[in-house]
């Protein structure tokens, strides 16, 4: 089973994130780098689908020089293969451009199962997986929490509000993670090792058919960013017992708030 | 010109944020002075169709077929991009559920429409949308501007309000084709009677502070409200509530009225997916949690003393 993960770095989830002087951008200085974490479930799918059927894992990431830490992270855990594809042209593009990017990339690349986050926990834009999936024309089923291989066939359990949906697709096909599908392994250190002997190849557009033209048709720009509005501590409510906070407890959210 | 709003809807019912999604396209409708459309997908809806002229939908497209019962992404992408070209509104507008998601990314894809993702709030600039969407999971407010036709915008459930204005409301049937999927629908499992997160008005959620998977003190509370159930991430890692309960930043985001935190200390990644919420409540037996500088209101107190009396004293102003 040749087995291809999307991989986006994005931020550490801890990260305080401060936006830069342009108004449209984030610091990036002082920002600790990881995968995704919907990748990582990604990574952990595919290593555990190759272990137990064979074949091969393949990292393709589009990103920056920096990204390379998090596709040697990837390999780490186990995964054979990386590719990166950087090119100057790529900053500041949308999803759309990434999808097109990963697209031709992926099309150089045999592959029997594409596995992608739901979404990057940067741009939270919830796209690029099915994008990829709809240039390649190939199913995709989105927000996995299970997959079962059995004959050419994926059966993914997604989730939908208020429970799940099990869909069948035959392959190839991509799928997108849901948090709940697996607990990704951490990086052994002989794991580590051998990463650092693992193919990582790093293409430019034209290496994957394409050229600055594919960035230039971004049709989706940040124009402002803001930090959310602050939230102050409010009341802490005092009283002798449990009884006399709660019930001034409700009286605030009742008469105050308005909101029972 | 036209604003096409896609309705969603499941069994036959439609779901809140398709009237969120109506409003909302109705107002930018207004503003551009051209009409709201709506678009339905689904089998033996033609009769639910029509309530959508409430929302001020002036015609209200029918994609109607016994293959389109339930979603499959391709079969419901292939309808609804023909209708949309058919259309070629400026805008389409819809909401950002899972369907939402899963079908307007591969809608962009296909008809090389900008996607805007989960906004939450949307404004037209010389005939350009720009929306509101949170970036690093809410840590982030940042402003898109679209360019292209037709400009793509899902819109975060619960962030928007519905208003209604009536609409002519004439439902045209359209000729649907839908083709063979290459996915098999297998079975879809619901819990009944579960209020889902991202569309409760009120969330009660424990953490780690409730020390087990008994949550009947915070379940109890979350009834009297009519409002849903949610949980830290360690909650859920303690195998205590399942994953879709998780809110945060790789949980779900939820803006309800009221978000009441019990037993739970209120880490970054909490906090991003809780803090739009209108009115925040912390219950912590720790005054030094972080998760009181941003609440409203706080009370420093056993959860396990102090929710179960806050449940009867709310009964009580709630008559
Ligand atoms: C990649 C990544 C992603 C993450 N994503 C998320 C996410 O989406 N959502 C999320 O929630 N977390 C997320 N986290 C985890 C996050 O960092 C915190 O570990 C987690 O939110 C802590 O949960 P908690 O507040 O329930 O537990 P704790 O931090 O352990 O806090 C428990 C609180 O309960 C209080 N308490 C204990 N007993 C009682 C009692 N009887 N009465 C009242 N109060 C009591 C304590 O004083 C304490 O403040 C993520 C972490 C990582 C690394
Ligand atoms: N630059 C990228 N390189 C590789 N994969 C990406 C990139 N951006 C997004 N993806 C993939 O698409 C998923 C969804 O991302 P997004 O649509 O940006 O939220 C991610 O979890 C990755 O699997």
């Amino acid at each position: 089973m040749e087995i291809l993960v999307l991989l986006k770095q994005v931020p550490d989830t801890e990260s305080i994130i401060m936006i830069g002087d342009d108004g449209r951008s984030i610091k990036t200085a002082d920002l600790k780098w990881v995968i995704n974490p919907y990748d990582e479930f990604a990574v952990e799918e595919a290593l555990r689908i190759r272990e137990a059927q064979g074949g091969k894992v393949t990292i393709v990431s589009v990103g920056t020089d920096k990204a390379v830490e998090a596709i040697r992270t990837a390999l780490a855990m186990g995964a054979d293969e990386g590719v990166l594809i950087n090119d100057p042209a790529i900053a500041g593009i949308d999803g759309l451009a990434t999808a097109r990017i990963l697209a031709a990339a992926v099309k150089q690349i045999p592959y029997d199962l594409i596995i992608a986050g739901m979404r990057a926990v940067d741009d939270d834009n919830f796209q690029v997986g099915s994008a990829v999936a709809e240039l390649l024309e190939i199913p995709s089923v989105s927000m996995v929490i299970k997959e079962e291989l059995d004959d050419g066939k994926i059966r993914c359990h997604r989730t939908i509000e208020g429970g799940i949906e099990v869909v069948e697709a035959s392959l190839p096909a991509l799928f997108t993670t849901q948090r709940g599908l697996n607990e990704p392994r951490y990086a052994s250190l002989p794991g580590i090792m051998k990463a650092k002997k693992k193919p990582l190849e790093t293409k430019t557009l034209v290496d994957i058919g394409l050229d600055a033209s594919v960035a230039e048709q971004t049709t989706v720009n940040i124009v402002a960013m803001q930090p959310p509005p602050e939230r102050k501590g409010g009341r802490i409510i005092e009283g002798e017992t449990a009884q006399e906070k709660a019930a001034e407890l409700a009286r605030l959210l009742h008469e105050e708030a308005k909101v029972l | 010109m036209s604003v096409l709003a896609v309705a969603e809807q499941r069994d036959g019912v439609f779901r809140k944020v398709t009237y969120e999604a109506l409003s909302e396209g109705k107002r930018l409708a207004d503003g551009m002075g051209s009409d709201l459309v709506a678009l339905v997908l689904g089998s033996n809806i033609e009769n639910a169709a029509g309530e959508l002229g409430k929302y001020g939908a002036e015609r209200i497209l029918v994609a109607e077929h016994e293959a389109l019962a339930e979603y499959l992404t391709d079969q419901y992408t292939k309808v609804a991009a023909e209708a949309i070209a058919a259309e070629n509104p400026e805008v389409v507008i819809l909401g950002a559920s899972t369907q939402g998601k899963d079908l307007s990314a591969r809608l962009s894809a296909r008809l090389g429409a900008p996607l805007a993702m989960e906004c939450v709030a949307v404004r037209v600039e010389n005939g350009n949308v720009v929306a509101t969407r949170p970036m690093y999971g809410g840590k982030v407010i940042a402003e898109v501007a679209l360019n292209g036709k037709p400009q793509m915008v899902a819109i975060r459930p619960n962030a928007m309000s519905i208003v209604e204005t009536q609409g002519a409301g004439n439902v045209e049937k359209l000729a649907v084709d839908p083709g063979e999927s290459v996915l098999q629908f297998v079975e879809k499992k619901l819990e009944t009677g579960k209020v889902e997160l991202t569309e409760a008005d009120i969330v009660v959620s424990g953490g780690r502070g409730m020390g087990g998977s008994d949550y009947a003190v915070v379940e109890k509370l979350a009834e009297l409200l009519g409002g849903a159930v949610g949980a830290s991430r360690s909650a859920v890692d303690e195998g205590w509530r399942p994953h879709s309960d998780q809110v945060g930043q790789t949980g779900k985001v939820v803006s309800p009225n009221l978000y009441i935190a019990c037993g739970i200390s209120g880490a970054i990644q909490h906090l991003a997916g809780m803090s739009s919420s209108k009115v925040i409540v912390a219950i912590n037996k720790d005054a030094e949690a972080p998760i009181f500088s941003k609440a409203d209101y706080g009370i420093v107190g056993d959860l396990f003393e102090i929710v179960p009396v806050l449940t009867e004293e709310i009964a009580k102003v709630k008559g």
